[in-house]
């Protein structure tokens, strides 16, 4: 899987589950499972490629979603069309916070910290704010037409959402053959070694920022559309910001597929959870914290990293 | 708008606020000036200890200031274990591990209270909670004096122990140059484990403190968290001064803002020094290197 053609193959074996089962069920899971492996995907450009761990990755997913949805509410844009500024909101708050972040030199924890901050500001604002419906929260009005980008049935929302995948593994994909790719990893490997070597570190922590965001943000915009409801919990809250970072580091941090391997093993194993125990709340979080000390403390590559040492065995190994 | 009839009392009340504040910070700030690392479990870990005093007062009938006498060598033990068998081997010594590992902690600890104890707030009801002393114009809860007066007699406690015990001198040995310090025969993996271990400490203490006048529920303690990080950015990272006096400065915006902006913009303010500091002095007022 190591050219276009893998990625092609993966979106087209998805593409048929719809045609495979009518339910309801198997295809609410499966669009919630693609929608983090979209957000987890934003992440893993700028946490996976680029080695800087954002704990707010909610601002990005926020924005996308009440952009989207206060422009169809309050203001009657087409809902396709908010998509795309929903999609640029997200960036230009990512362009923002990683301009400031960035340009003070903010690394590792300090950077973690900083992104958190931001995430909670806008979540404490959109909980007064009146544009966002406050505390009552943003309804979008349930208009069944594929112009207001609402379906029917659920095949039409997986399908789209699929779609955003697909873009992104794409993207993703052109970065790691590009000198962009080849700059973002050397940053994340020893920052003072790649401005040594004379790499604007800034601008390519920056443009991946921004490009993490527009997806993430994405994401968020999809969210309002197939739930239709948003309040500051949902939008901005802390959850997102974990889903979007357990995703690609249990299924393989910077790696092409590795948010969206995780994000199926990640919604499963709390489906699995739900099953055995009911709705019981905060349970199946309990699994994801746990998985993702397990992950860190014994496969720190997630479950890409365990696939490829195994199929190191099967050539004879050389060391260079 | 300034009247000091409206503006003292608030002013001495977030100072008493600002006192716990800077005891949870304290826990967090000793943590980072050791280990280097920022440990996202620690709002998770006092909600923990919130619970424990709650149940230690509910079951056992224990008084809070009397729970935390059995509680603090109980969370030191717990942090004590937490880093020498959990984070300390699942993070392979890379601090991008250790974020994780703590962030993980947080999520495992807070779901499985609000999965044992679901999402209900609790309160205690105490003889003296809403005892009040007059000082000038403002009235002053008696549980928050005390807390104060406890916050100043830790603070003095943990300086003693750094400056003149063997442990407090490995600790700083092993924060300044850990090679060094192992070097020299001191048991790193250890001493980490001790610091842990205090800075768990520090939020037994700070949740009795807390329990007569605050409530507790599963998210209680993640009010308090990004509060103790901006302090720990304010004081400057490590340094216990810093954080005392960061934590008493943040109680004060806290209440003054709350007057100006009312209570759910006043912590906007807060968040929004911390952006600030973080941005253009991410060293703090008292640290050295960033």
């Amino acid at each position: 899987m190591r050219s276009y053609g893998g990625i092609a193959l993966v979106v087209a074996l998805l593409a048929c589950v719809p045609l495979l089962t009518a339910s309801n069920v198997v295809l609410n899971f499966m669009v919630v499972a693609l929608l983090i492996a979209l957000v987890g995907q934003g992440w893993n450009v700028l946490g996976g490629y680029g080695g800087q761990y954002s704990f707010g990755h909610a601002a990005f997913f926020g924005t996308g979603a009440y952009v989207t949805a206060i422009l169809q509410v309050r203001y009657g844009v087409n809902a396709w069309f908010g998509l795309v500024i929903g999609i640029a909101a997200g960036a230009l708050v990512g362009a923002v916070t990683g301009a400031l972040s960035f340009r003070s030199g903010l690394r590792g924890s300090y950077f973690a910290l900083v992104t958190l901050a931001f995430a909670e500001v806008l979540r404490i604002v959109a909980s007064v704010a009146p544009i966002t419906g406050a505390g009552v929260g943003t309804l979008v009005k349930l208009d069944l037409r594929w112009e207001a980008f609402q379906f029917q049935s659920r095949a039409p929302f997986y399908w789209i959402i699929l779609a955003f995948v697909a873009v992104s593994l794409l993207i993703v994909k052109r970065i790691e053959g590009s000198r962009f790719g080849a700059y973002l990893v050397a940053v994340r490997e020893n920052e003072d070694a790649a401005k040594a070597v004379g790499i604007d570190v800034v601008r390519v922590k920056l443009s991946a920022m921004i490009l993490s965001a527009a997806i993430t943000a994405a994401g968020g915009c999809f969210y309002a559309q197939y739930f239709l409801f948003l309040d500051a919990g949902i939008a901005y809250g802390p959850w997102i910001s974990v889903e979007a970072l357990l995703a690609p580091i249990i299924g393989g941090i910077g790696t092409i597929y590795g948010p969206l391997l995780g994000a199926l093993v990640v919604k499963t194993l709390g489906e699995i959870t739900k099953l055995m125990t009911g709705h019981a709340p905060g349970l199946d979080l309990v699994i994801y914290g746990a998985v993702l000390i397990l992950v860190v403390a014994y496969a720190p590559r997630g479950i890409a990293g365990l696939l490829e040492r195994y199929r190191a065995y099967w050539p004879a190994r050389r060391r260079t | 708008m300034l009247s000091p009839i409206l503006l003292i009392p608030a002013v001495l009340n977030g100072l008493l606020t600002g006192a716990v504040y800077a005891l949870v910070a304290l826990g967090l700030t000793l943590i980072y000036g050791v280990l280097h690392i920022i440990n996202f479990a620690h709002g998770a870990l006092l909600t923990c200890a919130m619970f424990a005093a709650f149940f230690a007062h509910k079951m056992l009938g224990l008084d809070p200031y009397l729970a935390a006498v059995g509680l603090t060598p109980l969370f030191f033990c717990l942090g004590y274990v937490l880093q020498r068998f959990v984070i300390g081997p699942a993070a392979h010594g890379e601090d991008r591990n250790i974020l994780l590992v703590t962030l993980g902690l947080a999520v495992v600890i807070e779901n499985a209270l609000l999965y044992a104890f679901r999402a209900d707030t609790r309160t205690i009801n105490l003889s003296y909670g809403f005892n009040v002393v007059e000082v000038g114009p403002a009235f002053l809860s008696v549980p928050r004096v005390i807390g104060f007066g406890v916050v100043i007699v830790v603070a003095l406690a943990l300086w003693l122990l750094m400056r003149f015990t063997d442990t407090g001198k490995a600790i700083r040995a092993v924060a300044k140059e850990k090679l060094g310090a192992e070097l020299c025969g001191i048991d790193v993996a250890h001493i980490y484990a001790v610091t842990f271990g205090l800075g768990t400490a520090c939020l037994a203490i700070a949740a009795c403190l807390l329990l007569p006048t605050y409530y507790v529920n599963p998210h209680a303690g993640n009010a308090f968290v990004l509060i103790a990080f901006t302090i720990v950015v304010l004081g400057g990272m490590g340094s216990v001064a810093g954080a005392l006096l960061g934590g008493l400065i943040i109680g004060v915006v806290e209440s003054l803002s709350g007057l100006y902006l009312g209570e759910s913009l006043g912590q906007v303010g807060i968040f929004v020094i911390f952006i600030l500091v973080l941005l253009f002095r991410p060293s703090g007022l008292f640290g050295e290197r960033a």
